[in-house]
């Protein structure tokens, strides 16, 4: 059937309409069943209480009733689920009662993932989500076969980079020149060296055996452990298996993103659709000289760009995905008085403006440095409170389009001034020599 | 410092030529601000001076004399308000305690809306928003003139046509 499609779609108009793949109606079949699920989870007593009313052939009425239902459901908004291609377009037609046309404009995509969770892949299938400003989680198509996704996700990003229509779909998938490679050893090191996970695990071995002591109750204490056990793993196991092979790459359509050890991620980011870069350093790192970086793309979920990299590496890695940007080597500090605002932290705050740039630093322990390119800013604010008035302090605020607001603080309230005419000038001049939306004309 | 119709002043480049709210929206806070004083000052001085004595109704003071500290706060307020169209961006300051000063270059205006509730509208004023793809932009000015609110809203418009970008 997805071969069929697949070869069908040249030889038909550029509007035909697709339905998606076959296996789609199944995973609607789940959600009474994991609802129930996440009931019992969140309630263990309640549910335990209603378990001990119901017979055992209730039970199975039910089931037989709810699983078809379900399914019958699943069918049918399977069945009224279309998508097509157009020129400009991706558009999607679902809705069983409530129809919903959406028309996503291709030039306008901030970036294309295909997803592969774990039973997806077993029936060879994918999830493909396109990010633009605004989307809705529903504007995602799953699931597609595999093959047709990757071609889709090929078409739609060569008439986004504004190929011929009539060639778009005869572009195939751009070569991708590998940028980095994360090593699982350096992976496990880096999430050993992390806080957060000492810290879960530590809460999920202390706080239910001191509410055993406490109170002698079962359920109090499963009903704390198992979320506290469920984040322990998240934070460790789950973050290993989902940052396993992390590999970064580059190729004329963009930015390529891929990893997961069960559910496999790759994710492709347009040229010129990043807004900020954030270079994590937590403090156990910074002996190895360890980074992580960190992206907002307008509209996408995924923030990760390298989990764990060394800085040089890392720092090579930004300058392929801001064209002219150089990490900036050293940061101006407030003025000594800032520590009166913010005592002791105010060392970690820092600020870097250069051609291309702004760097914003702060924290102290595990420090964060944002860069946001001078194209990518919407506006400057400038604040300042009573407080910081009497020590002649003020705040600037760089918003981006990706939602994110990149704070210089503590600067000198007259800098601060001038920084805020400056930079309304540089974001203004840095457009100019910005690539076109549609990246290939 | 006038609320009129300007001869182009905006584009004089550097120097931002700044203007101030029109008066109409210090009348509507400052009597919206009596009015509620004047409700809560008989509430506060009838119910004690009935109930206990009419010693008590000195209580109605207390809304009064807030209401003379808020009649100030707002003519602060309303002083520190103001707004400049310089040639490729708008600046807009405001706050007298929590300062804050705007600057939203036209290129990168989404959308400019023009807001009239019905209390704004029975005083003749009108609001201008404008919106970025950044939600954090704050960039509205109150109590404008419809007039003045329209044509800044034009203005604003062809000029974030003629310099628009994208994200």
């Amino acid at each position: 059937m997805t071969t069929s499609d697949l070869d069908g779609v040249p030889a038909r108009p550029p509007v035909a309409e697709r339905r998606l793949h076959p296996v789609t109606p199944f995973r609607r079949a789940w959600a009474p069943v994991a609802v129930l699920a996440g009931w019992a989870g969140h309630d263990p007593n309640g549910a335990q209480e209603q378990l001990q009313r119901l017979t055992s052939t209730m039970l199975l009425i039910g089931l037989a009733v709810l699983v078809p239902a379900a399914g019958l459901y699943g069918f049918l908004s399977w069945w009224f689920t279309h998508f097509a291609v157009t020129d400009s377009e991706l558009r999607i037609r679902t809705g069983l009662l409530f129809r919903r046309t959406a028309h996503i404009r291709l030039e306008r995509i901030q970036a294309v993932d295909v997803t592969r969770p774990l039973l997806a892949r077993v029936a060879g299938v994918a999830k493909l989500r396109i990010d633009v400003v605004g989307a809705d989680k529903k504007d995602e198509l799953a699931f597609l076969g595999e093959q047709e996704a990757r071609a889709l996700r090929a078409e739609l990003l060569a008439r986004a980079a504004g190929f011929a229509p009539e060639t778009a779909h005869e572009v195939g998938e751009a070569p991708a020149h590998e940028l980095l490679h994360v090593p699982p050893r350096e992976l496990a090191l880096s999430l050993v060296l992390t806080g957060a996970t000492w810290g879960s695990l530590t809460a999920a071995l202390v706080v239910p055996p001191v509410l055993w002591l406490a109170t002698h109750s079962v359920w109090t204490v499963l009903a704390t452990a198992l979320p506290l056990l469920g984040a322990a793993g998240a934070s460790s196991a789950g973050r290993f298996v989902a940052e396993y092979d992390w590999t970064v790459g580059e190729s004329p359509d963009g930015l390529r993103i891929d990893h997961g050890l069960l559910d496999r991620t790759h994710e492709t980011v347009p040229p010129g659709r990043v807004q900020t870069v954030r270079i994590v350093e937590p403090l156990l790192w910074r002996r190895r000289g360890w980074v992580r970086v960190e992206l907002d793309v307008a509209g996408s979920d995924n923030s990760v760009l390298v989990p764990v990299a060394p800085r040089a590496v890392a720092e090579s890695a930004i300058a392929r995905i801001l064209p002219g940007v150089t990490v900036p080597a050293s940061l101006s500090r407030p003025p000594r008085r800032a520590g009166w605002c913010v005592p002791v932290w105010w060392r970690g705050h820092g600020l870097a403006v250069t051609e291309a740039v702004f760097a914003a630093r702060h924290g102290l322990l595990r420090r964060r440095l944002s860069l946001v390119p001078h194209a990518k800013v919407q506006s400057v604010r400038l604040t300042q409170g009573p407080w910081g008035r009497l020590w002649r302090l003020a705040d600037v605020h760089v918003d981006t389009g990706a939602d994110k607001t990149v704070t210089a603080r503590l600067r000198d309230a007259e800098e601060a001034a001038r920084l805020l005419r400056a930079q309304a000038e540089r974001s203004r001049t840095g457009r100019r020599d910005a690539r076109p939306d549609r990246w290939m004309t | 410092m006038e609320t009129g119709i300007p001869e182009e002043t905006g584009l004089v480049g550097d120097e931002p030529v700044w203007r101030m709210l029109p008066p109409g929206l210090l009348r509507m806070r400052r009597l919206l601000l009596a009015v509620w004083a004047g409700v809560l000052a008989l509430a506060a001085g009838l119910l004690p001076g009935l109930l206990a004595g009419w010693v008590w109704a000195a209580f109605a003071l207390l809304p009064l004399a807030l209401a003379a500290w808020g009649w100030r706060l707002l003519g602060r307020n309303w002083r520190s308000w103001r707004y400049a169209e310089r040639a490729d961006d708008l600046l807009i300051s405001r706050g007298v305690l929590w300062r804050e000063e705007t600057v939203v270059p036209y290129g990168r205006m989404q959308l400019v809306e023009v807001t009239s509730g019905p209390v704004e509208r029975w005083f003749g004023l009108a609001s201008v928003q404008l919106h970025t793809a950044a939600a954090a932009t704050d960039a509205t000015i109150p109590g404008l003139d419809p007039a003045e609110a329209e044509r800044l809203r034009d203005r604003l418009t062809e000029l974030g046509q003629a310099r628009s970008a994208g994200l």
